[in-house]
């Protein structure tokens, strides 16, 4: 790891200010870019912690009935508290390890976008906004790629907003080894429709399933999705699974998903 | 370099550090407390479990700076300061969790932050508590065994395997 300056501010205008400064970049749990690092993926000359920013932590629900997620809070701080939201406070509660998710945060894993990553199926699944310290940005227009955001330079997640879905469930194949998912998906049922956010398969990152969510959203059952099917062709193809592998487990996981949330 | 403070074990501890050194390396190299193992660097294995502030993290994976202030509990300062083992410790030794010891350091430290939290805990929640601690001498059975007994619960039903 090369060496850099580190900056501890306690207030989002601080840390804002802090990541003017050369090369800085934002860290939240270092559960990602402390590895990165390591591995000099990365090398930036300062790092801006925002660990200690009390107006970035924390779980609450604001005048219109959404979960707001301070981007600094931890994943187990989400699992005990997001009480609301039960299959948002799961999926929390299933990222990695315990000592990852007592460091580990919403806002680093939104930023990161990794294709395996667990929230981003929960966020654009929910149909969440993430609120940046200058913009609102709702969740279909966030994910732009596999660990490609509509963030910019210098730009942070300070929070994310979820409206609460009627039912919900997030169904995740573990890939034992990294515990990640190897599939994941997260089904949300509002009166309005339905939502389906497949995680761990496709190359471009976390998608929505939209001929799932049309067939579900007129009848809310495990049997809509029968006869439906996702080519493998721009699926993820690895050791751990091909593309194939991965176009089948989606429908398995989201057939499971509908199955534990209604 | 930066100074940090913190209290670790119970008594104060300082030192200068890089922004980049970890967690881990302040507690091998300043303090010269070598308990907390690395096994992968990569926070993977759990060997590196240290409890910041009550919770347990991979000090591999956190930076010395970002627990200044804190209070910090390593393996060290589980026993007696006479060298009478705590119950955790006490039971590994009985029912045979370690066979090596490299990963114990982490799985104590570990087991210690669950039964705070989960006092009587089910051999699965057991299983599950330790998702991020690996023994690579696959001694799992035992150290589960053993984290049950420290819990106060009977253990003769589970089969040494
Ligand atoms: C053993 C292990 C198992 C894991 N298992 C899972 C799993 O099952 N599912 C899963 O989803 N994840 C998993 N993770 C990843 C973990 O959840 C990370 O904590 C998370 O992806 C990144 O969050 P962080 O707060 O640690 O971010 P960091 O590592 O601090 O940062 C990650 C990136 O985001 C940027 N960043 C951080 N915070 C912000 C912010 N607020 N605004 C803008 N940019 C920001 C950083 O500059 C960096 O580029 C695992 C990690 C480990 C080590
Ligand atoms: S040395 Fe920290 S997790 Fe392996
Ligand atoms: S006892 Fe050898 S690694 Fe666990």
């Amino acid at each position: 790891m090369y060496n850099f300056d580190v900056e501890m501010p306690t207030s989002i205008a601080d840390a804002v200010k802090a990541l003017g400064r050369e090369e800085a970049q934002p860290m939240s749990g270092g559960q990602t870019l402390i590895p990165t690092l390591k591995a000099r993926l990365a090398a930036p000359s300062v790092l801006v912690s925002l660990h200690s920013i009390p107006e970035m932590k924390g779980v609450c629900k604001n005048d219109a009935g959404d979960i707001c997620i301070g981007g600094a809070t931890t994943h187990a701080t989400v699992a005990a508290e997001a009480v609301d939201y039960p299959a948002l406070a799961s999926l929390a509660a299933r990222i990695g390890d315990p000592a990852v998710r007592n460091r580990g945060t919403i806002g680093g894993s939104v930023a990161n976008n990794d294709p395996s990553a667990c929230y981003p199926a929960g966020v654009l699944g929910s149909g969440a906004t993430i609120v940046t310290n200058n913009r609102e940005i709702a969740a279909d227009d966030y994910f732009l790629g596999m660990f490609e955001t509509a963030l910019e330079e210098g730009e942070i997640v300070t929070e994310v907003k979820f409206p609460i879905p009627e039912v919900a469930h997030y169904e995740k194949h573990l890939q034992p080894a990294s515990r990640f998912p190897l599939v994941a998906v997260f089904v949300a049922k509002f009166a309005d429709g339905v939502r389906v956010a497949i995680t761990g398969a496709s190359e471009n990152g976390v998608f929505r399933w939209t001929e799932a969510e049309n067939a579900l959203s007129g009848n809310f059952s495990a049997s809509a999705l029968d006869g439906l099917s996702l080519s493998g062709d721009k699926m993820i193809s690895d050791l751990h699974g091909s593309g194939k592998y991965r176009a089948h487990l989606c429908g398995v996981m989201a057939k499971r998903a509908v199955a534990a949330a209604s | 370099m930066t100074q940090l403070k913190m209290t670790v074990n119970g008594k104060a501890a300082s030192g200068e550090v890089e922004g980049r050194t970890l967690l881990v390396q302040f507690l091998r190299e300043n303090l010269g407390m070598t308990g907390t193992h690395v096994g992968c660097d990569t926070s993977q294995c759990g060997a590196c479990v240290v409890h910041v502030n009550g919770e347990a993290v991979k000090s591999c994976t956190m930076l010395a700076v970002e627990a200044n202030g804190a209070e910090v509990a390593t393996i060290e300062g589980q026993a007696a300061p006479d060298g009478t083992l705590n119950t955790i410790q006490q039971a590994f030794q009985d029912h045979h969790g370690l066979q090596c010891g490299f990963c114990t350091p982490g799985m104590v430290m570990s087991a210690a932050a669950l039964l705070k939290d989960n006092p009587k805990p089910t051999v699965d929640d057991v299983r599950h508590y330790l998702d991020g601690n690996i023994c690579r001498c696959t001694g799992y059975h035992n150290i589960v065994k053993a984290i049950m007994a420290a819990s106060g619960q009977d253990v003769s039903a589970i089969a040494a395997e």
